[in-house]
């Protein structure tokens, strides 16, 4: 995704810019902005370069599309069909390695550690009690090669595998009637998928990719794969899984991605 | 209309004055021309993020949203104006049935002597109520790019809940260039639409005030030699629109 979160720069100066410099060059400024003011009116963007910012940002403008968005919400949970499988693929189609994707660079990817990791369970869920990845390995496996699409537009075939989130959620007891099932990763990563979405039968907690334990970048030793959802809706390095019926906002819906991004 | 026809016993019935384009007609017109500037504009936001073709990227400045998500936010919310605007656009052009009588017939006697006469600079505008041959086409086949561009779109959102439908244009990334060659041929006919409204300024001016009055064929009510015993159904010339169907949540 080309969101560029504000980074330290070396180029950004530690003081505010001298406010005289702006009235020393006052004609030079003036001209600048009549011409990013033609510009814009000239061009096809016109209607968000007009205040020389993007409009999208404006604060009744992005509230108006935002609620928009929570429509389309809505819209695609109506338009879900939860029995309704997605195309499946055959072994030989699947990609090797998987295509990386985060916020960040996959050269930052802070692996975790197998032995001490523990999957945390919060929520409406009885049985609480943390899993070792060794005992979540134990379980009953799924395999499923679909394809994973993601929001910019490109897609590739997976192959994935990993017990069934719907037989692990009844396994510890969870409320399957609350409505949001809310993941929390080792990085500072949030995720959240609507229940409907997390009972569907191509919706898996990932181990394994190609029949191989899941590399560090891939999400080891935990992650989301659901053949319904775009790719920012599936969370890698689980760390916590909580069963909630209040909506939060999460890592990319906070930042204006649609949440329900379902495919 | 047959009423007031029949109570003033008037020959020719007077009616409020048909232009060649109705008042929801250029409603619907401008409506799209928003809803195609915002789609067009975020849409090339979107496809920024994942080029299909590696020479083309659209500059930041002619993009609608600075973040992909701004791009995303407009498309999303473009679509339902541009859809459902499109759906009463084709439920008129039908009820109407406008569409039969400005775009059809086609021949290809008709297509050919326009070519011809457009070759020879002999095209004439003189009468905008009459679509030559090319406008129909050209008209009648961004109609067609409309329909396809929506069904590749919806594709494109829910390839999984209509996998059916997606199915039918091979795969994901086929329906990405297919969605974007509609664009492509989008944008190439507002590029011919916009310079020939500007060529002949009274077609714009129709576009915004309604254009010439149509010649509407004189009614005439009492024609007939002895009074009837009821009164003669005035001839309605053309059944009124039925209500819009009212457009359900699906896109």
């Amino acid at each position: 995704m080309s969101i560029r979160p504000r980074t330290p720069s070396l180029f950004r100066p530690n003081k505010p810019i001298d406010q005289n410099v702006l009235k020393q060059n006052r004609k030079l400024v003036e001209t600048i902005d009549r011409r990013g003011v033609l510009r814009g009116t000239l061009t096809l963007g016109a209607l968000t370069l007009l205040t020389g910012c993007d409009v999208s940002e404006e604060p009744a403008v992005q509230s108006a599309l935002r609620a928009v968005s929570a429509w389309n919400d809505g819209v695609q949970s109506l338009l879900f069909r939860s029995n309704h499988l997605a195309p499946t693929f055959t072994p030989s189609q699947v990609v090797k390695p998987p295509r990386f994707n985060a916020y960040y660079d996959i050269a930052d990817v802070r692996p975790v550690d197998g032995a001490s990791w523990k999957l945390e369970l919060a929520g409406r869920i009885a049985d609480k009690r943390p899993w070792t990845a060794q005992q979540i390995y134990q379980l009953p496996e799924q395999e499923l090669i679909i394809k994973h699409i993601c929001v910019e537009g490109w897609d590739y075939i997976g192959q994935w595998s990993g017990p069934s989130l719907r037989a692990f959620l009844e396994r510890v007891g969870a409320d399957l009637t609350a409505k949001y099932v809310y993941c929390i990763c080792n990085d500072d990563y949030t995720e959240s998928i609507d229940m409907a979405s997390a009972l569907h039968p191509q919706t898996i907690l990932a181990t394994k990719y190609a029949g191989a334990p899941l590399a560090d970048p891939f999400g080891f030793p935990l992650r989301l794969r659901t053949s319904t959802k775009l790719g920012y809706k599936n969370a890698k390095w689980i760390k916590a899984i909580e069963v909630t019926n209040d909506f939060r906002e999460t890592f990319w819906s906070k930042q204006g991605f649609n949440w329900f991004a379902g495919i | 209309m047959s009423t007031l026809a029949v109570k003033s016993r008037l020959p020719v019935v007077k009616a409020k004055p048909a232009r060649l384009h109705p008042l929801p007609l250029r409603i619907m017109h401008w409506i799209n021309a928003v809803a195609i500037f915002i789609m067009i504009g975020s849409g090339w936001k979107i496809f920024n993020d994942d080029v299909i073709l590696g020479w083309l990227h659209f500059p930041d400045w002619i993009v609608i949203g600075k973040w992909a998500q701004y791009g995303l936010q407009w498309h999303f919310f473009g679509m339902w104006i541009f859809v459902l605007n499109g759906i009463a656009y084709l439920s008129y052009g039908i009820a109407t049935g406008r569409f039969r009588q400005k775009l059809f017939p086609i021949t290809l006697r008709e297509l050919f002597a326009t070519i011809g006469d457009a070759l020879r600079f002999r095209l004439t505008h003189d009468d905008l109520t009459v679509y030559n041959a090319v406008q129909k086409i050209l008209y009648l086949g961004v109609i067609l790019v409309g329909i396809l561009i929506v069904i590749t779109g919806l594709c494109l959102w829910k390839p999984v809940q209509f996998s059916e439908l997606a199915a039918l244009f091979y795969d994901f990334q086929t329906i990405r260039i297919i969605h974007f060659l509609c664009m492509a041929a989008i944008v190439g006919f507002i590029l011919v639409h916009v310079t020939l409204a500007l060529l002949v300024p009274q077609s714009l001016v129709a576009m915004i005030t309604g254009g010439p009055v149509l010649h509407a064929k004189p009614v005439f009510v009492a024609a007939a030699p002895a009074p009837a015993v009821e009164p003669a159904p005035a001839i309605e010339p053309a059944a009124p629109a039925p209500a819009e169907p009212t457009p359900d949540s699906k896109p």
